[in-house]
């Protein structure tokens, strides 16, 4: 028997008696070679993470990235965010990718550090509702662009009229985690850029991969565009072509405000860590200004149960006392937290992003009183979309969105996929199968508000599967999915009148005539007196009361909740139900050539004609709603 | 059994039969449907037209009569019923052909009357009728609401049976003697009444109807009714109303007994059903049509082993056979007939059915020399 080390120097006994002994590397050698991991270094080796898995995958995260942030930067600077997106191909798998916002601008010195750095922002330490939340994104992009092409991140910015708008180019070290100045340029009249005076432009270069169709830059921004009816979009294709996605409301979301965490939502570790980094010094005051929701009582009473007390210092809190408050938090009842952290789409604008996106007859929507995972106050708010011009053999369609955030990719291992997939459709008129989605003319989409979204992975594409979230999700879909049921029965029942009218009207002529020959009487007459008859008898039907014995069309159409496009569904048998989702909503114009847009068959793509709105309010000037 | 596809005859050189008094009756009851129509028609009432029920559930069976019976249920037929609409439509059309055959005082087949209503309905595809089939039922349907028979609305239907036997008889003024007619015999026609139809001189002592014209000719090749003094019919399977009515005066008016020879299966029991009772459909009818008399000569389940058939005749019942079986051991005036139980039993013991055509294999005339005149010696049938 022979004693070998190891390679991480712990002695294994081996029972081979004529393996060869060789010694592969002391402690010591290993001592030199083991070093800090940037972290910059690690998400270069594990792009996938970030959402960098493949060429296509990357220039879409790339836009998404960028216009995320805009967003985000707009809205905290209270700017109604205008955002122009162009990508141009350089080469078969080479792209450019320009993304300008008209945001407040970055101050010059913290230019190399939000696009050079990773997990670098304003964002990690804080709760509030965003979109970004790590502070990966944007610098991945740029660093995933420099490793594919070795070009630099080329960034523009301008903090106002009075300020000189800085060029800077740059480029990352994934060694150090932080970025290198190749060049710098300041250009103090130029406003070409900047039409209302500040504004940020990032440009990169990738290897990429161009594709229309699903899980596409179109398809991001066509969702983008619903989710933010406050925004508008540009957006220049590699083929040169130009799709404008107007604003739909003049109004900024209310700001989210920013929220202490709650207690219920915090792991040991973590509150270990808030303990070593506080200004506090006891841990009454601790609790009470770190946390929301802890009042003096609660404080006291958790210290009591840990064993201390609110004035006990907090450099004596050792590890066991931090568990013993830890065990506390989970069993006392601490007050959920506040949900004023939270902006909802709301139902009016929900519907109206979607009746612009969405070429269907029929709109529902559903918010959700606010509710609590982890501590997390979070909302989910649904859309339904239903016929007009969607396709019919189909399965519904997903959409998606995490602080109006567009998901793409991993639909089945996102919780809002497994939501619509336990909930039973059935009973709303539409066929299911087994552990499926429901099949039929039908766009879903689920929005999640919170102030942490709980992503299975750092490139956020699929929600995580929380218990909590999934049963407010499946309410939402239960409540926006029986005014679709209501409105199914209807049209059936519609169309079933249509079919009998239809039925009696063929027959009456014969029997009239019939009757003329057999008695003398005119068939005019008959014939005439039969058809009134033929109308009311269907009309009857028509307005069968439904289960609460209300007449169903006053009580759906006099829903908020609920839009009704009438045209749309006259035009069901016509107009067959090709054009994708993003050609309805977007306007192409061709940049060069004097050719005029792709024929417009459809009458309501978006800013031309207004879709007939059943709801009594008169749709005012580019607002459905009023709002 | 077989399909009704017959030529038009539009105004065939046939008087027409039926007395100015009765045509009148029956105008009236066509006009008096139609005005209700219109009445409820410009009223706006939902427009219905009643039709008595002719279903297993509206039939009666009356013991004293030994007939079928007719009950008093009636299905009301509306316009504004998505599923009765087109036919209602077809009642007033065929109504008003009826109508207009009465008064041109002409006849016309059951094809030719499907014929003269069919055309495309204005502005649609579709036609007035799917199918012969169709105007066919709606046609019994008003010859039920309207209390008349077939022949009062001119209509007949197509020829099927034969007859060949010692009796003259005369027929719409024209004497046929049924003693010289060929291997073709006589072709039953479908309107058997006193005054289109007269018997002359008979002497033939019972009538023997067999199934179909295969056993019929080898019957008449062999001059049974010559050597039995009897009357030979046929009626193509289930017999046309035609050959049932001509059964129903020659056991009525001169008397003869009527025995049949059918194969031994379902439908054959039931064919005996029909003559004996009357079926279902024509339960109006039965009065007329039907036989309370009449015999079940053959082919008995007990013939296999009493003539000594061989295997190959058999032929096996199937499910649906069996559940036939059944259905005619539980009609009422089966029921409590007990030969007839015994008999359907030891049909459904055996496993099988026999045409009448298996006892040829014994020998080519087996059946008419030996089979048909044993059974009568011996008054072996069921009744």
């Amino acid at each position: 028997m022979t004693t070998l080390e190891s390679a991480n120097g712990v002695a294994v006994t081996e029972t081979k008696p004529k393996s060869a002994k060789v010694r592969r590397a002391t402690a010591e050698e290993m001592g030199d070679r083991q070093r800090d991991i940037a972290v910059s270094e690690f998400f270069a080796k594990n792009r996938h993470l970030l959402g960098f898995d493949n060429p296509r995958k990357a220039l879409l995260t790339t836009v998404k990235e960028a216009v995320d942030n805009s967003l985000d930067a707009c809205e905290e600077a209270g700017i109604l965010p205008s955002i122009h997106v162009e990508i141009s191909q350089l080469g078969e798998t080479r792209f450019k990718v320009t993304v300008r916002d008209n945001g407040p601008g970055i101050v010059r010195k913290q230019i190399e550090h939000v696009f050079g750095r990773l997990l670098y922002g304003s964002k990690f330490h804080r709760l509030k509702m965003s979109r970004g939340q790590q502070g990966i994104g944007i610098s991945a992009a740029g660093m995933y662009g420099l490793m594919t092409t070795g070009q630099p991140l080329l960034i523009v910015s301008k903090i106002g009229k009075k300020h000189p708008s800085h060029e800077v180019v740059l480029k990352m070290d994934t060694s150090k985690n932080r970025a290198d100045i190749v060049s710098e340029t300041e250009h103090p009249e130029d406003d070409s850029l900047f039409p209302d005076g500040h504004g940020t432009q990032v440009t990169i270069e990738l290897e990429g991969r161009h594709q229309k169709g699903r899980q596409s830059v179109d398809e991001y921004l066509e969702q983008t565009a619903i989710a933010n009816p406050h925004a508008s979009f540009t957006y220049v294709t590699p083929e040169n072509e130009r799709m404008e996605f107007p604003r739909g409301v003049e109004e900024l979301p209310p700001e989210a405000k920013e929220i202490k965490p709650h207690p219920k939502g915090i792991e040991l570790g973590t509150l270990i860590q808030m303990m070593e980094r506080t200004e506090r010094t006891q841990l009454g005051s601790f609790l009470q200004e770190e946390f929301c929701r802890v009042s003096p009582s609660v404080a006291r009473e958790l210290c009591e149960r840990a064993g201390v007390t609110n004035r006990t210092w907090i450099k004596q809190v050792g590890h066991k006392e931090a568990e013993a408050v830890y065990k506390a938090i989970q069993e006392v009842r601490i007050m959920a937290p506040s949900t004023d952290c939270l902006v909802p789409i709301g139902t009016k604008a929900l519907l109206s992003g979607l009746l612009k996106g969405v070429k269907a007859e029929f709109f529902s929507a559903a918010t959700r009183p606010a509710d609590v995972y982890r501590g997390n106050p979070f909302q989910i708010e649904v859309g339904i979309a239903f016929g007009g011009e969607l396709p019919k053999d189909e399965s519904a369609r997903v959409i998606r969105f995490a602080n109006r955030v567009p998901l793409l990719y991993q639909q089945s291992a996102c919780c809002s996929f497994k939501s619509i997939v336990e909930t039973n459709w059935r009973p709303y008129g539409l066929s299911q199968g087994r552990d499926a989605l429901p099949e039929g003319p039908l766009v879903i989409m689920i929005h999640m508000a919170s102030a942490w979204v709980p992503f299975t992975s750092e490139s956020k594409e699929a929600v995580a599967d929380y218990d909590e979230i999934r049963k407010e999700m499946r309410l939402a879909l239960q409540e926006a999915g029986r005014k679709l049921g209501a409105y199914i029965k209807r049209r059936q029942r519609m169309k079933h009148e249509t079919e009998r009218r239809g039925i009696f009207e063929r027959y009456i002529g014969e029997t009239a005539r019939a009757c003329e020959a057999i008695t003398g009487t005119p068939a005019q007459s008959v014939y005439d007196a039969l058809m009134r008859l033929a109308k009311t008898k269907t009309e009857e039907a028509d307005q069968s009361l439904d289960d609460e014995g209300q007449v169903l069309e006053s009580h759906l159409e006099s829903d908020e909740s609920v839009v009704i496009v009438e045209n749309r569904i006259a035009a069901r048998q016509e107009v067959e139900p090709t054009l994708p989702l993003h050609e309805a909503l977007a306007i192409h114009e061709p940049l060069s050539g004097a050719k005029p847009a792709a024929p417009r068959s459809a009458p309501a793509l978006i800013g031309k004609v207004k879709p007939k709105v059943k709801p009594k309010a008169k749709p005012s000037d580019g607002n459905l709603f009023g709002m | 059994m077989t399909k009704k596809k017959e030529s038009i005859s539009v105004g065939a050189p046939r008087r027409a039969a039926v007395s100015v008094a009765t045509d009148k009756k029956t105008l009236e009851s066509i006009c008096g449907m139609g005005a209700r129509v219109v009445k409820q028609s410009l009223a706006e009432i939902d427009p219905f037209v009643d039709v008595p029920q002719r279903t297993l559930s509206n039939t009666t069976y009356n013991e004293r009569k030994r007939l079928l019976e007719m009950g008093q249920s009636k299905l009301r037929r509306n316009l504004f019923n998505t599923a009765q609409a087109k036919k209602f439509m077809q009642t007033l059309l065929l109504s008003k052909g009826c109508k207009d055959l009465i008064e041109a005082r002409k006849t016309l087949s059951l094809r030719g009357m499907y014929y003269m209503s069919l055309h495309s309905i204005p502005g649609t595809k579709e036609k007035t009728f799917a199918g012969q089939d169709e105007s066919d039922g709606i046609l019994e349907d008003i010859e039920v609401a309207m209390e008349t028979l077939r022949e009062n609305l001119h209509l007949f239907a197509k020829k099927r049976g034969t007859m060949v036997g010692n009796i003259t008889v005369r027929d719409n003024g024209d004497e046929i003697d049924c003693r010289r007619m060929g291997t073709g015999g006589y072709a039953i026609p479908s309107i058997c009444e006193p005054g289109v139809l007269e018997f002359g001189k008979c002497e033939a002592k019972f009538v023997l109807h067999v199934e179909k014209d295969t056993v019929w000719s080898r019957f008449n090749e062999d001059r049974f009714w010559e050597k039995h003094n009897c009357i030979l019919t046929e009626g193509s399977g289930q017999p046309p109303r035609g050959v049932r009515r001509l059964l129903s005066r020659l056991n009525r008016e001169l008397g003869l007994p009527v025995y049949c020879l059918l194969d031994c299966d379902p439908w054959g029991h039931y064919i005996f059903s029909v003559i004996k009772q009357g079926s279902i459909n024509l339960a109006f009818e039965s009065s007329r049509l039907a036989i309370p008399d009449a015999k079940f000569l053959g082919i008995r389940a007990a013939d296999y082993e009493r003539c000594g058939l061989k295997d190959d005749v058999k032929i096996e019942l199937n499910d649906r056979d069996t559940e036939r079986a059944k259905q005619i051991a539980e009609y009422p005036w089966f029921l409590g007939n007990k030969p007839w139980q015994k008999e359907i039993q030891r049909m459904l013991r055996n496993g099988f059915k026999m045409e009448v055509e298996s006892l040829i294999t014994k020998n080519i005339s087996y059946v008419t020399e030996v089979y048909v005149p044993e059974r009568l010696k011996a008054k072996d049938w069921l009744e």
